[in-house]
């Protein structure tokens, strides 16, 4: 609903109540990051762990969501398992849509369930439901049962965790309407930890629009924009998979590892392969007519006599990547056949493949042993991964269980650091070259959608650090306006600043179109304060061997360089996170 | 007269521009529940998609059950037209129609798909169609 300040919903799991508050300053924090921020320091407290039970989960949303087409993203923000700190993850599937019609411009959960239960909120009810019975059971098991349980098919959205939730993996991910992640950072162990197996947002509001013409014609014109022209084309397409072999042509793919960075084999797991082969089909996040989610179909044998069980996975540039390239696959199936293990454990992509990958190298190398491991890990073969997720997210051994905390974590246990592939978490598909490496190690979410810097790295630039940083700081504060809107970041080149204005504007936003620079300036501070208030020192950050010893098109890294812009951008980041003076 | 068909389904993403263009264009509403086509999936989100939207009986049961003629029917091919003034929000054709195509708001109010077209243009897959009774082309390949 079009109002000034913002409409929250906090519901406290241990008292078994919910309120409702409503927050001013829309103009100042737009929604979204900007309005996660807000309520971490009003809910949040830096200074205890992220297990402390009234450490909040917060869920928000922007001030377009719903009213324009790809504004369709949720903000999750939360102290991370991953490193203790302030951090935010990104999904879609229905949940902004619901959000919003459940007339909540964010969702905050706090507290800590007294058995495993399922929340289930919408704009006229408030049920924390005791489910003991899905506690262990998987993300798919999970949501078939949560459907029965639960009103609003179709109006609803279904947030969910698997076992690696319930283990405290610090990359637990929460699952969003099957398809979509709240992948990074852990989220899904901070519902683990409050005894929270699911979240069903129900929205069946109906909000009256503004009148005259502007409102209509701002939505006619984006919406004609996003699906008359070429410029969603390629998310469209081939999807985020279409960058798998430009990547391994550009000598930047990550394989085995990250030992090489391109590799023959990559015919058999490149998006045209996917899009030819396996995709069975699209599939959008409510609101958004791109329909960028590529299903692909798995069919096994599990039986003599010709008895087959098939399985429906969503795929992209990342898992491709993850648990590909980076386990030396050459077999696109075998790849979804991994990319559905993860699934089932709840874990995240991107952090579990490679994970894998250096304990598999660990192994090579003797760090560690099967012993270990408890199943033969191996480049190129499938079944040994499939049987270590597992073990990732039942968190069997004490292996598993270091892993689980962190590929960096483990590697300094079990003295692998050199060739462990983080940067800030484990990496992003991307071996463009230093100004990715130090972006994704430093950067707010250690995400490649933190800054276009995996981009720039495509092209020739002028190794000057300076100029460089100031680039990542200018993105990331125009990303900041775009993530708390909240809009799709593959939307990125049809919101420009001129037409959010024009949407803003429309709907009778006036103040908020006109302070949006000021505003991604502010929420971009705001979040370096939490981030720094919860123990953030870039100063300290590292970027691994590994890194120094690849090759990309432009030839060797550059180490030297690569460690001026490390410390230029962690002093800039340092000044950005200083506490407002009085 | 023409009926608005969802002829496609299979092609569904699931996106709901088409809801929300109804309730945008056909009744100044943000939602994707107070429309005349509502999407949902069929058993989970892996089953696809089906629209709930009205299958234009002829006799219309829902106009049979409207006990102030707000809702008619169509001069011919099945559906109905609506008069919203004559409504008093009694929710008898909700329970008439055999489908689940019209839902109630909170304050009572009916929505019903009029046939009117204005979604077909908004879905990215062309699932939809307005067409005269017996011409949809179901399941027929577009041409690219």
């Amino acid at each position: 609903m079009i109002r000034p300040d913002f409409r929250v919903v906090v519901v406290d799991l241990s008292a078994r109540k919910a309120r409702t508050e409503f927050i001013p300053g829309r103009a100042q924090w737009l929604g979204g990051s900007g309005l996660a921020a807000v309520l971490f320091e009003k809910y949040g407290n830096p200074g205890l762990p992220w297990t402390d039970p009234p450490q909040p989960l917060i869920f928000a949303i922007g001030t377009l969501t719903g009213y324009f087409p790809l504004m369709s993203k949720t903000v999750c923000s939360f102290l991370s398992p991953y490193h203790g700190q302030y951090t935010e993850s990104h999904a879609g599937g229905r949940s902004a849509l619901a959000l919003r019609f459940a007339d909540m411009d964010a969702l905050v959960v706090v507290g800590q369930a007294d058995r495993p239960s399922v929340l289930s909120v919408g704009p006229r009810h408030m049920d924390i439901i005791d489910a003991p019975f899905l506690w262990g059971r998987d993300v798919f098991t999970t949501g078939k049962m949560l459907r029965h349980m639960l009103p609003g098919s179709g109006m609803r959205s279904i947030l969910r965790i698997g076992p690696a939730g319930e283990t405290g993996c610090a990359y637990a991910c929460i699952n969003v309407d099957t398809y979509r992640h709240f992948g990074r950072m852990g989220s899904g162990a901070v519902m683990g930890v409050k005894n929270l197996k699911a979240i069903a947002i129900l929205g069946d509001g109906s909000f009256p629009l503004p009148e005259g013409k502007a409102y209509q014609t701002a939505f006619k014109d984006i919406y004609a924009l996003l699906t008359e022209t070429s410029m969603m084309n390629k998310y469209h397409d081939l999807g985020t998979a279409g960058n798998v072999a430009a990547l391994n042509e550009l000598k930047s793919l990550p394989w085995r590892n990250l030992q090489a960075t391109t590799d023959p084999g990559i015919n058999g797991i490149s998006g045209e392969r996917f899009a030819n082969d396996m995709l069975l089909r699209n599939a959008a996040c409510a609101g958004c007519p791109v329909g960028c989610i590529h299903i692909g179909f798995l069919r096994e044998k599990f039986m003599a006599d010709h008895r087959y069980l098939y399985r429906q996975v969503a795929y992209d540039y990342e898992p491709i990547f993850s648990l590909g390239s980076m386990l030396g696959l050459t077999d696109g199936f075998a790849v979804l056949g991994l990319m559905d293990a993860v699934e089932r454990e709840g874990l995240d992509c991107m952090s579990s493949g490679v994970a894998l990958a250096w304990a598999t190298e660990a192994l090579e190398k003797g760090h560690v042993s099967q012993e270990e491991t408890l199943t033969p890990l191996a480049f190129g073969e499938a079944e040994g991964y499939k049987t270590a997720i597992r073990h990732l997210g039942a968190g069997t051994n004490d292996f598993y269980r270091r892993l689980a905390q962190g590929t960096m974590k483990a590697a300094n246990h079990y003295h692998g650091e050199d060739y462990a592939c983080v940067l800030g978490q484990e990496m992003a598909g991307y071996a463009t070259g230093e100004t990715f490496f130090v972006s994704e190690s430093l950067s707010f979410r250690h995400s490649h959608l933190d800054s276009g810097a995996y981009s720039a790295d495509q092209k020739p630039q002028d190794k000057d650090a300076g100029k460089i940083v100031a680039g990542f700081v200018k993105d990331e504060a125009s990303r900041c306006v775009l993530t708390s809107m909240v809009g799709c970041l593959f939307a990125r080149g049809v919101y420009t600043g001129e037409r959010l204005s024009q949407a803003l504007e429309s709907l009778g936003y006036a103040d908020v179109a006109a302070n949006l620079d000021h505003a991604g300036e502010d929420i971009q501070r705001l979040r370096w304060r939490l981030r720094m208030r919860s123990g953030y020192a870039p100063l300290h950050a590292k970027i691994p061997k590994r890194y120094r010893e690849i090759v990309t098109w432009k030839g060797p890294i550059d180490a030297e360089y690569m460690e001026t812009l490390r410390q230029t951008y962690a002093h800039k980041i340092m000044e950005l996170g200083q506490e407002e003076a009085g | 007269m023409k009926t608005l068909v969802a002829a496609r389904m299979e092609r569904c993403i699931g996106c709901q521009s088409c809801s929300l263009a109804c309730a945008r264009l056909v009744h100044s509403r943000l939602s994707w529940y107070t429309a005349g086509i509502r999407i949902g999936s069929s058993g989970g989100i892996s089953t696809g998609f089906e629209a709930r939207v009205c299958l234009a009986c002829d006799p219309p049961p829902c106009a049979a059950a409207c006990p102030t003629g707000s809702l008619t029917p169509r001069k011919s091919d099945g559906g109905v037209k609506q008069d919203k003034k004559l409504c008093i929000r009694c929710g008898k054709c909700v329970a008439a129609c055999p489908v689940g195509a019209i839902v109630q708001d909170d304050s009572g109010n009916p929505y019903v798909c009029l046939h009117c077209g204005r979604c077909v243009a908004y879905c990215p897959h062309d699932c939809l169609e307005l067409a005269e009774k017996g011409k949809a082309r179901l399941g027929q390949e577009v041409p690219e």
